[in-house]
């Protein structure tokens, strides 16, 4: 478990995080959202003792970051921004190393390598020097030493940077696959890894808190929740279903794409608008070639809540 | 104290790691030859004593461990690495003196190579064996003492040319604070006691006390009391400014 209170960071008179207040709890997997300098890897550091708050407290496991460090950094694994290492060792020297920092020994240390050896498919590079790795390789090497101690709470910064299409699926399976009893914490700004992984997402500007909800709420404060996009067949037709849209209760406005046949009809709050659309373009004989319901779009829902906030004095 | 142990270890072995090692190895027995056998006089002057290596070897260390030292905080920084290794479970101070410890075993081991010396002055003449093995641990205190003020100096700056420059200011006054380079920058304003003290911080007359097989209990003192406070502030320094 982790438990955020009233934290804030000043380096100077910039003031990186302001009065933060979280709690994640087992089981959950939070999205730590926010532009880049949102005070994302600042709230990160503190939590794994790496710097100290100039205000409020945070806890892991319920040991305090600043009274207990030691109790609270063997709770928890680690991945620091940019999962840095010693870029002369290998693999094997550098997660030997951090088994014996943690104090893991015997046949449990050696379970725990191979264990997460396999998990993160490392075999093949174990005896090559960390410089010499791609990208992807030296991001689950970073990987691969946060879990090593299977600890209770993970915090990962940014773990899918820099990886491929395939390596962000491996990551996001790897830890949803860990998720169960574990307290993780994950930061991005790849708004499409909250719909994969998360349970719940938190997006921070200016290092204030601004919105703490399931990814599906969060989708519902977007302006395109429930509303309904028509690709149509020809765009001979696109006047004449604007105008038909524009009239249907429900529908508070009408937005043409710029280069396709496309229009989505925005829904006001409630209204469902699949339904009446569908009916309405059939008995207007416009022909389609898809029509959609939206969900909400999360980075719209991103942008309007951080741009606001950029906005304040 | 797993923790020291396992970063010492990682450290030792880093040094072998990279060429590092190996051109400080051979350009350190190469100088320290040099200076003895052509500044020192070895041969010319007759005796069979390492006086003309010992005496040098203030002004081998002041260039070449603080080479040693610049790296060990400010790569740290520089690479990143420093978040990973102060979020393990281990104290700062931990992690300062296992470092230390490392990089003072790779400068031991580098003066250790110099036995063939001790050999040919066994060989040549009769010396005096326990002198020479006061001048060793004379020596290598003194590497230590460099070694813990470029520790600090190095967690100060993520530049290691910064804080080889640094270091090598540092030890240089600190070197020679028993003579007048030093000490009439303090004459003309200082209270006496101010002097004396100032002059008591002196590592050459520290060294040359020991290097003359003197192992008195205040020149040990000194060493071990430069050593742990210097270390004592690398870790205060990593406290400050971890994160930057």
């Amino acid at each position: 478990m982790i438990e955020v209170n009233a934290l804030s960071k000043r380096f100077g008179d910039v003031v990186a995080v302001e009065d933060l207040s979280f709690r994640v709890g087992a089981g959950e997997i939070l999205g730590f959202l926010g532009p880049n300098g949102a005070g994302k890897s600042t709230t990160m550091r503190v939590i794994a003792g790496f710097i100290a708050p100039s205000g409020g407290s945070a806890a892991v496991c319920g040991h305090d970051v600043v009274r207990e460090p030691l109790a609270a950094r063997r709770a928890l694994g680690y991945l620091p921004e940019g999962a840095p290492a010693w870029p002369e060792m290998t693999p094997r020297g550098f997660l030997g190393f951090i088994a014996d920092v943690r104090g893991l020994a015997g046949e449990h240390r050696r379970r725990r390598l191979d264990d997460v050896v396999g998990r993160l498919g490392l075999a093949p590079v174990l005896d090559r020097s960390i410089e010499t790795l791609s990208k992807g390789f030296k991001r689950r090497v970073g990987l691969a030493q946060a879990i090593l101690h299977d600890p209770p709470v993970l915090v990962l910064d940014e773990p899918t940077d820099g990886l491929d299409p395939n390596q962000k699926h491996e990551v996001r399976a790897l830890i949803r696959e860990m998720a169960p009893g574990k307290t993780i914490v994950i930061s991005t700004h790849i708004l499409e890894e909250v719909h994969a992984v998360c349970t719940r997402a938190i997006i921070v500007a200016r290092g204030r808190l601004l919105a703490d909800e399931r990814p599906a709420a969060l989708e519902a404060r977007s302006r395109y929740h429930g509303a309904v996009t028509a690709t149509l067949a020809a765009a001979a037709d696109l006047d004449r279903a604007a105008a038909l849209l524009a009239e249907l209760p429900g529908v508070t406005a009408v937005e043409r794409s710029a280069d396709e046949p496309r229009l989505t009809a925005l829904a006001a709050p409630g209204a469902a608008l699949f339904d009446p659309v569908a009916a309405a373009l059939e008995r207007g004989h416009v022909a389609l070639h898809e029509l959609r319901l939206e969900t909400g779009r999360l980075d719209e829902v991103f942008r309007t809540i951080t741009t606001a906030a950029e906005a304040q004095p | 104290m797993t923790g020291l142990g396992a970063v010492y270890r990682r450290e030792l072995a880093s040094y072998f790691a990279t060429p590092l090692a190996y051109v400080f190895i051979v350009i350190f027995l190469l100088l320290a030859g040099a200076f003895t056998f052509w500044l020192g006089g070895f041969y010319e002057r007759g005796q069979a004593d390492l006086a003309p290596f010992f005496n040098f070897h203030p002004w081998l260390y002041l260039f070449l461990v603080p080479a040693v030292a610049m790296r060990l905080w400010a790569e740290e920084r520089r690479s990143g690495s420093i978040e990973l290794l102060l979020t393990l479970p281990l104290r700062p101070a931990t992690a300062v003196a296992a470092k230390f410890l490392a990089a003072w075993t790779f400068v031991a081991i580098a003066l250790a190579l110099t036995f063939p010396i001790w050999i040919t002055v066994n060989y040549l003449g009769a010396p005096d064996n326990g002198a020479i093995v006061a001048g060793y641990l004379g020596s290598l205190a003194m590497a230590g003492g460099f070694l813990a003020i470029g520790s600090c100096l190095s967690a100060a700056t993520r530049s290691q040319v910064i804080a080889f420059i640094l270091t090598v200011v540092v030890c240089f006054v600190l070197l020679l604070a028993g003579y007048p380079l030093v000490l009439d920058a303090f004459r003309g304003w200082a209270p006496p006691a101010l002097v004396d003290a100032v002059a008591s911080l002196s590592l050459l007359t520290h060294f040359q006390a020991i290097s003359k097989g003197v192992l008195d209990l205040r020149d040990c003192l000194y060493f071990a009391m430069t050593i742990g406070a210097w270390l004592y502030a690398t870790t205060l320094v990593l406290e400050l400014r971890k994160a930057d």
